[in-house]
């Protein structure tokens, strides 16, 4: 009994110290005072001016858009590497292994300044391009690290099998080994497109004039006082994640059962 | 059809954007200015200010790394233990403020800590003396605690949840108690999992140069801070470079010694 | 596993509803990209601006682009020091750029910048009170290079509740009686500054023993000193986190009419007279677009907006006929009237040796 409730004090203390940043950011959104330090009444305003501010807006799309392309671009790469590397010899493919660790074992800031000297001795003109090129570079492994175990999972013999049915490579890969290896792609794009959302340090060292995601643009604010509009984002980004969590949880547990681990 | 040359894009696209980037980090670092070779880049770790810079961050890394394993080796096995039903929701619950910017936690850190801030504010109307943590390495430790907290949660709840009960009944019907349990059967098997959790918090963590500027007030100069000047304001690529080289040497480091006991020698972040 | 992966699912939806409305605005955006391409101007129709932060009126840039149908995509610095190896490196290519003097000395000395042509700046040549270029000249010998924008001092704020005594000279910055309550400028330069004057020494200065002096008193102050920061010292005295602080004169007007307890001082040890102004790079893109921005932030009305906004002193002297408050248009921050100080001084370039100097006696500071 007393471990149980030792348990749930435990977990609601950590609970508290999880979400006290999240609920002060929740509460300035609302604070009609500009600078953190006063509260000056409760106001909507800083949503309405979110809408009409342009700058963040754009640096949200840049976000988004970066996030999305470079998930999609790291899980095609990602899938087409895991699939030639099944059919590797066992020591080739550790090799390939080791060089895919490297981004996500190295520091950031090591992944970045690297990055930022290629670019520039390549002479690229540093932008949206750069930025992309980075997180697809830092997305990969992670598509490669969720396809592959489910790879390893397969039966090669299933596939030969459906080869022999007379079905052509192409066929065979999307009938028979593609429906297997699909959660381990949609968990791995996943992956890839919340890291390249909350990157900043990487993205700090390959953006260039005039674009901004939202981490690099709330790391310009932080330095010159914040803009409450970002906190009304980020309250804004917080209940829709909050919501949809609660939908999806409440979703019918039927298919997970048919899933066996 | 040759399966193996579907790889090309990916040994491509991994040369080019990860070995030879690295490659130009070693040329940097162990040129001087005019290129040729030189090992001062490498060597002025030994400077007062850049060892004092490294060992600080070591430090705040260390405790940081500690005390996220303490708080989160009880947590993680409280959540593997839950019922399953609701066990996803509560995970969920917990891994939810990873969805936050990362600067803005932060920030909202600042905001709560600071002088005039949320905790002292309370502090001050309950007449308690206040919290001074501010600019202190106090205050970067619990910002890197925080951010990187949830990394040391779940690989440990991955392995703990995927240990079979039966064999914890096992040993309990041998006459085991709880801390014998514990100490021969759960910890062994929550090993690897404990490892990646402990690169996964101390890397980021000896590396970091925001959380030392938000919470730090710049007052305390981390490595990571020192290679971001030299390449942002200083404009030393050579001495920017030799340094991320003696980082990386750290993080091979952590690595050999975490991956000691993990034979597959893979991160499973899963 | 399996619930990381739910996890993630649940991420998916969510983001597909993020990116509904991101593509909603996209299109809002094309659109209005569609409308400028129509009234396309000039070389590229863009402008590229390197800018402090804080240090224009958003809605000048909004009134430039609706007039000239020039897009302008504007980025901002918070410290010289930031912005020059972007600019020298070649990776971040911009038209307009306003650094202070002794970056502009330095960016001339590296051959970064170009030559302007006053006949296409016609406001610069007429607004700008010719003292201004004066000052100018001592790093722009020909004022071939470089139109001023802001200009100003650096002193000391504090909050005159907290502080008795008179605030009169930087050695209050080392007083233990304001431990924690101090904050210092996070750039080289400037904190360097305020150790060579207290210690009467040139804040130019290359000599060594000066210099070790200078950086043993900063290494003497860190303990008392609550944050090393740049633009946030605004921020933290107005919601009074701290007691003094070092700020440039342009701050002091805002943060006044944000905090009325707030005062600014410039110490009698003397103090750094800056200009910041607008120059193009040698690799601008769009330099006759440039020469367009440049011009219109010189107009009377444009400056007038600039200075109400970021309230940092104008050198437009057509602008500061313009101020309707009389208190404001006399006003001994605003526009002090530089005589009076002793010991003032403008940052000179120190040659490539001498930013190796500071920065290493910085780092050991930093370090410390």
């Amino acid at each position: 009994m007393i471990r149980n409730v030792t348990k749930k004090i435990y977990i609601a203390l950590i609970f508290i110290f999880l979400y006290a940043p999240i609920v002060t950011l929740i509460v300035l959104s609302f604070n009609a005072s500009k600078t953190r330090a006063k509260w000056g009444g409760f106001t909507f305003k800083w949503y309405q001016s979110l809408f009409e501010n342009e700058a963040i807006l754009q640096a949200l799309w840049n976000t988004l858009s970066i996030a999305l392309l470079s998930a999609l671009i790291a899980t095609l790469i990602g899938t087409i590497a895991c699939i030639s590397m099944q059919a590797m010899k066992k020591r080739n493919r550790a090799l390939l292994m080791s060089i895919t660790n490297i981004p996500m074992l190295n520091a950031e800031i090591v992944t970045g300044i690297s990055l930022m000297l290629l670019f520039i001795s390549l002479g690229i003109k540093f932008g949206f391009m750069t930025i992309l090129l980075a997180h697809i570079t830092f997305n990969i492994p992670y598509v490669i690290l969720s396809v592959m175990p489910r790879m390893k999972q397969l039966n090669p013999s299933t596939y030969e099998a459906a080869l022999d049915l007379g079905a052509s490579h192409l066929q065979a890969f999307f009938k028979v080994v593609f429906p297997d290896i699909l959660p381990g792609i949609l968990s791995g794009f996943l992956m890839a497109f919340t890291m390249s959302l909350d990157d900043f340090i990487i993205t700090h060292f390959t953006k260039g004039p005039g674009i901004d995601t939202l981490s690099t643009k709330i790391y310009t604010e932080v330095k010159k006082g914040i803009k409450p509009e970002m906190y009304a984002l980020s309250t804004i980004i917080f209940v829709a994640v909050l919501i949809l969590l609660i939908l999806v949880n409440c979703t019918p547990k039927a298919d997970k059962k048919k899933q066996p681990k | 059809m040759n399966r193996k040359l579907l790889s090309a894009p990916f040994i491509f696209w991994s040369t080019l954007f990860i070995i030879v980037p690295l490659c130009m980090v070693f040329y940097y670092g162990l040129t001087d200015k005019s290129g040729a070779f030189s090992l001062e880049n490498i060597a002025a770790i030994a400077t007062p200010e850049h060892s004092k810079a490294l060992w600080e961050a070591l430090k705040l890394s260390f405790i940081s790394t500690i005390i996220c394993l303490l708080l989160a080796y009880p947590l993680a096995m409280i959540l593997a233990n839950l019922n399953v039903n609701q066990n996803s929701f509560i995970v969920l619950i917990f891994v939810l403020p990873m969805w936050m910017n990362f600067l803005l936690r932060t920030l909202a850190w600042q905001t709560l800590l600071e002088k005039t801030g949320v905790i002292n504010s309370i502090l001050n109307a309950l007449n308690l003396p206040t919290l001074n943590i501010i600019n202190t390495p106090t205050a970067i430790v619990l910002g890197m605690v925080y951010n990187f907290l949830p990394f040391m949660v779940l690989p440990l709840y991955n392995v703990l949840v995927k240990i079979d009960k039966n064999v914890i009944n096992a040993a309990r019907d041998l006459g085991a108690n709880g801390f014998q349990t514990f100490c021969k059967i759960i910890f062994p098997l929550s090993l690897p999992g404990m490892f990646s959790g402990i690169t996964m918090v101390f890397v980021p963590a000896l590396t970091t140069f925001v959380i030392s500027k938000i919470l730090g007030g710049s007052k305390i100069l981390l490595i990571g801070n020192v290679i971001e000047q030299e390449f942002t304001q200083t404009g030393n690529w050579h001495l920017g470079s030799g340094l991320s080289i003696v980082l990386m040497l750290f993080i091979i480091l952590n690595m050999v010694i975490s991956t000691v006991t993990d034979k597959e020698g893979e991160v499973n972040t899963l | 596993m399996k619930k990381i992966i739910a996890m993630l699912l649940c991420g998916a939806l969510s983001v597909a509803a993020l990116t509904g409305c991101g593509a909603s605005e996209n299109t809002e955006s094309d659109a209005h990209n569609g409308d400028e391409a129509t009234v396309k101007v000039g070389d590229n129709g863009e402008v590229y601006v390197y800018n402090w932060g804080e240090y224009i009126d958003p809605e000048t840039i909004t009134m430039f682009e609706e007039e000239t149908g020039i897009k302008v995509i504007y980025d901002e610095y918070d410290t010289n020091e930031t912005m020059y190896p972007k600019v020298q490196v070649g990776s971040s290519v911009y038209d307009v750029i306003c650094p202070s003097d002794y970056m502009v000395a330095k960016m001339m000395e590296n051959d970064l910048l170009q030559e302007l042509n006053f006949d296409n700046l016609p406001n610069a040549k007429a607004n700008i009170g010719a003292q201004y270029y004066e000052q100018a000249a001592e790093f722009d010998p020909n004022n071939s290079y470089f139109v001023p924008y802001c200009w100003g001092t650096v002193g000391i704020l504090y909050d005159k509740t907290q502080v008795d005594e008179p605030v009169t000279s930087w050695s209050i910055l080392w007083d233990e009686k304001y431990a924690d309550n101090i904050l210092m400028q996070d750039s080289v330069r400037d904190a360097f500054m305020v150790a060579l004057k207290l210690n009467g020494c040139s804040m130019n200065t290359l000599d060594e023993a000066q210099l070790q002096v200078a950086k043993q008193s900063l290494i003497d102050q860190k303990p008392i000193v609550q944050a090393y920061v740049v633009d946030q010292v605004r921020d933290k005295m107005i919601g009074g986190e701290a007691i003094l602080g070092v700020i440039y004169s342009g701050e002091a007007i805002y943060t006044q009419r944000e905090n009325p307890n707030l005062e600014y001082v410039i110490p009698e040890e003397g103090t750094n007279v800056w200009i910041d102004g607008w120059v193009i790079p040698k690799n601008a893109q769009n330099v006759a677009n440039a020469e367009k921005f440049i011009d219109f932030m010189c107009r009377a009305d444009i400056a007038l907006m600039n200075f109400d906004y970021i309230t940092y002193s104008t050198p437009n002297d057509a602008a500061r006929e313009l101020i309707e408050d009389e208190e404001i248009k006399n006003s001994n921050i605003a526009f002090p009237d530089l005589s009076q100080y002793k010991n003032l001084e403008t940052f000179s370039y120190l040659g490539e040796e001498g930013d190796e100097l500071y920065n290493s006696l910085w780092k050991e500071v930093m370090s410390y």
